[in-house]
């Protein structure tokens, strides 16, 4: 797949949300709302619920399906209080030793006012740091957009799968193609520099497992409720030592070693 | 690369401390202070900090007379002055901006890292330096950021840091994502085994750098008037389709809405974190 395919595929409006995969992966969800500092942010999903019969905390980016709803979940774009929502999922995941599915599908942080002054970068810094030594197994998938930090706050994760028609970057293309050409209408060929897509991010090393996707019903995602079931219990069954040796290694090697 | 018996390892990251090189001199021999133009010699004005004497403008120094000011005198040795990235995703002009950057600067890559004493106290330091590329955060920045707060919570010191950032380097794609959460993972260990990291927020501090561990020291000091954000102004002015009131993101604009500590004349800094270092001296055991 073309990068720039994989950008408008992950953009699509009859995407499947993180809604969608948490209706049809998770039994009995029940969602739990608020960072208790501010305010619930509608562009972030979080609770408590059960995957293949066992206990699951599962945090996602939610982008919204029709209009209303895009609007109500603000385009998947979370302020600051969306990421201390999900942190506070997180504390909580550790503290019941369950483990955190986290669902991804966002064009990024939201660059508001209201964002800056609640700390966007601090949220997004505190929520890598928490996860980076979260004493529970973390997967995160891309299901849609990765976009920079703001999906990376919920990506520090002892595996990072990705959709094969998702896309996981530093930017956007249109902000990378503005850069460095001085015109947004060339994100197409900045897209493919990005090396953004499931297989280049693979061949990479930044993600562990490219998911198939079958269908927009979404037949995929019974075969990824079994992956992901299988996946925790593989990392539950970890010594907490092991587990966090081997997260703090994933990224320790990324970028190269250096010699 | 250190390989051992089973022919697979890692790279050998211990510090083998260097002695540093001298400052590039200023390309420009005068400097004339952005906010009032008052003209001085370059080198006279970094070595007093890069403060305007004339309005106390704090204008962007290179990392090694940042470091040359804050260090004591003699104190500083280098770590890793070698290491340098590549152009993994073999993005188009990389290497000829990389190349200009560092014939421009002097510098190899956008940090500097290293060991010195501050008011006799003994500290892990890193500046960020404007002329590599706005300091952004390629794999060899995050590295060596890494590497030293490895060594520092192994050493038992803690870590003073420059932060000057304008974010990520794009032309090193998701790799220079990962940087973020590869650095803030080090900062969190360091942590855990009890060290103090003190970030000092210098104009700039944006983007993956602000997002990551510009923000996760224990202490967070913004220089006066630094412009410290997550997202861009243009940006944020595109997105909400108003005009950004003054001052905001400003160092006194963070301090107001409680993300920093405090706002430090440079000219006082270097006694302040003396200060700092010396209420947080750990007695050797
Ligand atoms: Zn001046």
């Amino acid at each position: 797949m073309r990068a720039y395919e994989a950008v408008q595929a992950a953009r699509s409006n009859r995407r499947p949300t993180a809604k969608t995969y948490i209706d049809r992966m998770i039994d009995g969800f029940i969602e739990l709302h608020g960072d208790r500092r501010f305010g619930d942010d509608h562009a972030v999903i979080a609770g408590i619920g059960l995957l293949e019969g066992a206990p699951v905390t599962v945090i996602g980016i939610e982008k919204g399906s029709t209009t209303d709803e895009k609007i109500y979940r603000n385009f998947g774009q979370a302020n600051p209080e969306g990421y201390r929502k999900a942190l506070r999922q997180i504390k909580l995941a550790e503290k019941f030793h369950r483990p955190i599915l986290c669902l991804v599908d966002t064009a990024g942080a939201y660059p508001g006012l209201g964002a800056e002054e609640r700390g966007q970068g601090e949220a997004i810094a505190e929520n890598m740091y928490e996860l980076s030594t979260v004493r529970t197994p973390v997967l995160s998938i891309i299901v849609g957009e990765g976009g920079s930090g703001g999906a990376l706050a919920l990506a520090v994760a002892d595996e990072v799968w990705m959709l094969e028609d998702a896309y996981y970057s530093v930017i956007s293309p249109e902000g990378a193609a503005s850069i460095l050409w001085k015109d947004s209408t060339q994100a197409e060929r900045a897209a493919e520099c990005l090396k953004l897509t499931a297989t280049d991010l693979k061949s990479l090393g930044v993600i562990e497992r490219i998911i198939p996707t079958t269908d927009l019903a979404g037949a995929h995602m019974d075969a990824l409720r079994a992956a992901v079931a299988s996946k925790l219990r593989e990392k539950q069954a970890l010594d907490t030592y092991d587990l966090l040796e081997e997260r703090y290694q994933r990224f320790r090697k990324m970028g190269g070693d250096f010699q | 690369m250190n390989r051992n018996l089973f022919g697979w390892g890692q790279a050998d990251t211990a510090a083998k401390p260097v002695a540093p090189q001298l400052p590039k001199p200023p390309e420009q021999p005068y400097t004339s202070c952005p906010e009032c133009k008052s003209l001085y010699l370059s080198e006279e004005l970094h070595r007093g900090g890069g403060v305007c004497p004339v309005c106390n403008h704090h204008l962007r120094i290179p990392a090694r007379a940042r470091i040359a000011f804050f260090a004591d005198p003699g104190s500083f040795w280098e770590f890793w002055p070698e290491l340098q990235g590549g152009d993994p995703l073999d993005f188009p002009n990389y290497v000829k901006k990389l190349t200009q950057a560092r014939i421009k600067s002097g510098e190899t890559e956008g940090v500097i890292t290293g060991e010195c004493t501050i008011g006799g106290n003994q500290t892990c330091i890193f500046a960020m330096d404007p002329g590599l590329m706005m300091g952004s955060m390629g794999s060899a920045v995050g590295e060596k950021i890494t590497r030293l707060f490895e060594h520092a919570a192994e050493k038992q010191l803690p870590v003073v840091g420059f932060c000057l950032s304008g974010g990520a380097r794009m032309q090193e794609g998701a790799l220079s994502l990962m940087q973020m959460a590869k650095t803030t993972s080090a900062v969190k260990r360091h942590s855990d085994a009890g060290g103090l990291f003190v970030s000092v927020l210098c104009d700039p501090t944006t983007g993956g750098v602000m997002a990551s561990f510009a923000m996760e020291g224990d202490i967070i000091i913004a220089e006066p008037n630094a412009l410290c954000g997550f997202a861009g102004q243009r940006v944020i002015e595109q997105t909400i389709r108003q005009q950004l009131p003054p001052g905001f993101q400003r160092a006194e604009f963070l301090l107001e809405k409680g993300f920093v500590d405090m706002v430090c004349d440079r000219r006082e800094l270097r006694g302040r974190l003396a200060e700092i270092l010396r209420l947080h001296r750990r007695e050797a055991e």
